[in-house]
């Protein structure tokens, strides 16, 4: 089952915990607003997924599974 | 080629010019006759998929598709918004629209009303469109106190308040629910919970008014307009160096140059045409001069008709400065909810300004081109991605006026270098 992470982008202040805990998915912009890489999170990063999610201090992060592509209509 | 009269075909704007004033409904009824009365939901739905009528609020979505997503969401406790906000800059054709044609708008709703299953009708118009808005408020006065066998939906009129992103629908939404009218998050979408909680539908004036005509002519008579692969006319916005700037019904498919044309031709040399409007993106003439105005083939070259504007560059305007104008302007139109907005559309206006007036920082061009590549798909709603893609079109057309600003702090455009254009 493939996990993505969604960013209310409303909510997040640019705190930046999360590029800091998951450096291979998210990065800073120039004002320190997350920018996600597309697509799924690799299985062996989805511990350090959750714990980005967790320390979100706005709590803008959440880990959701995926439908995989081929089972949308 | 030149001996093909352009077709120009009035349907929308068909009777009296926009400029005799508002069409009364008794004149309205007079010259078109009652709306045919469409009893089922899905013979309405069914109807505007035949016709492939596109959105013509900027996003271009098809109606069909639009009524049939909010119909299977709703009970016959919908809500139709007809927007009105036009908070587009560049464009005025709702206005005249609203002005001219406010009984064929809500012709156009109440059928909308009758296919999403909507018991509420809400015009949305903006409030410095001040005859826009006594024209839709008299036009809802004359329904109000008219004696009916069936009972019509009632409508009632919001002011839109000021700024471009109160008319995007979630904007629009969230304003009449709780006088706040910033775009809100996706999910959950409007088409399921929107005004009061109840599957809603926006759907702009223009959209609206030709649904009125196909509801009276059929998906087959719509279709037959049109000189491109979308059928159809539509109402567009032209303004710039041309004679006659105004708003005018085209055929889909009809040329930039018969467009030039159609508005009295240039008066000047022209070097670039910003289409689609603050949301869309300058071309260069000489690459765009015979492409149709079809939102299918703008598509394809990565142009898009968004609300229809049409506005042409003189070859002697600078447009680094004109995009600088926009851009500034853009930028003050975040909501400034998401960051990447907020501060990013305003670092890109500020270098762009600097570059204008050849102040440019050595490295401004480089982190333009970085940052206009990062904010699309990061905000709430589509401003940003607008924003950015308008911009990057500039770099594109502008790009070796770009290169001399950056690296000589020079202008080739003397007058704009005066700060008169």
């Amino acid at each position: 089952m493939a996990h993505v992470i969604t960013i209310d982008r409303i909510r997040c202040d640019g705190y930046g915990m999360c590029a800091e805990l998951l450096p291979e998915m998210i990065e800073l912009d120039d004002w320190g607003y997350p920018i996600l890489r597309a697509g799924p999170i690799p299985h062996q990063l989805v511990s350090h997924a959750r714990r980005a999610v967790d320390v979100c201090p706005v709590l803008a992060l959440r880990l959701r599974t995926a439908v995989p592509a081929n089972a949308r209509s | 080629m030149s001996k093909a009269a352009p077709r120009n075909t009035a349907r929308v704007l068909a009777g009296p010019p926009p400029s005799a004033g508002t069409e009364s409904l008794k004149d309205h009824r007079a010259r078109l006759g009652p709306m045919p009365q469409v009893r089922h939901q899905e013979d309405a739905v069914a109807l505007l998929e035949a016709s492939g009528l596109l959105g013509r609020g900027g996003a271009g979505f098809p109606v069909g598709k639009k009524w049939r997503s909010v119909a299977g969401h709703a009970s016959g406790n919908a809500v139709v918004v007809v927007n009105g906000a036009e908070s587009e800059p560049a464009s005025s054709k709702d206005r005249t629209l609203m002005v001219a044609r406010p009984q064929l708008i809500l012709d156009g709703a109440q059928l909308a009303a009758t296919a999403v299953g909507a018991d509420e009708i809400v015009v949305y118009v903006g409030v410095e469109h001040t005859r826009a808005r006594a024209a839709m408020a008299h036009a809802i006065a004359e329904r109000a106190s008219e004696r009916s066998a069936r009972r019509p939906t009632p409508i009632h009129l919001v002011e839109a308040p000021l700024g471009y992103v109160a008319g995007e629908a979630s904007a629009a939404v969230h304003y009449i629910n709780a006088r706040d009218a910033r775009p809100t998050n996706k999910p959950p979408r409007i088409s399921e919970v929107g005004v009061r909680g109840r599957p809603t539908l926006v759907q702009n004036v223009e959209s609206l008014a030709h649904a009125a005509l196909i509801a009276r002519h059929g998906a087959e008579w719509f279709r037959s307009a049109g000189q491109g692969q979308t059928r159809g006319t539509a109402v567009i916005t032209v303004s710039g160096s041309v004679t006659r700037p105004g708003v005018r019904e085209i055929d889909l498919g009809t040329t930039i140059a018969e467009v030039a044309a159609y508005a009295g031709g240039a008066r000047e040399g022209l070097q670039a045409v910003l289409l689609g409007g603050y949301f869309g993106a300058w071309s260069d003439l000489a690459e765009t001069w015979d492409m149709p105005l079809d939102p299918v083939a703008m598509r394809a070259r990565n142009l898009s008709f968004g609300s229809g504007v049409v506005s042409f560059l003189p070859a002697d305007a600078c447009g680094v400065s004109a995009t600088a104008r926009i851009m500034a302007f853009m930028a003050g139109e975040s909501a400034k909810q998401c960051g990447p907005c907020l501060y990013g559309l305003r670092a890109i206006a500020d270098a762009t300004q600097r570059l204008a007036i050849g102040g440019g920082r050595y490295d401004d061009l480089v982190r333009l081109e970085r940052w206009s590549g990062q904010i699309a798909g990061r905000g709430a709603c589509g401003l940003p991605d607008g924003a950015v893609a308008f911009f990057q079109s500039a770099l594109r057309v502008f790009s070796a006026e770009f290169r001399l600003h950056q690296a000589a702090r020079r202008c080739s455009h003397p007058r704009a270098w005066a700060g008169v254009a």
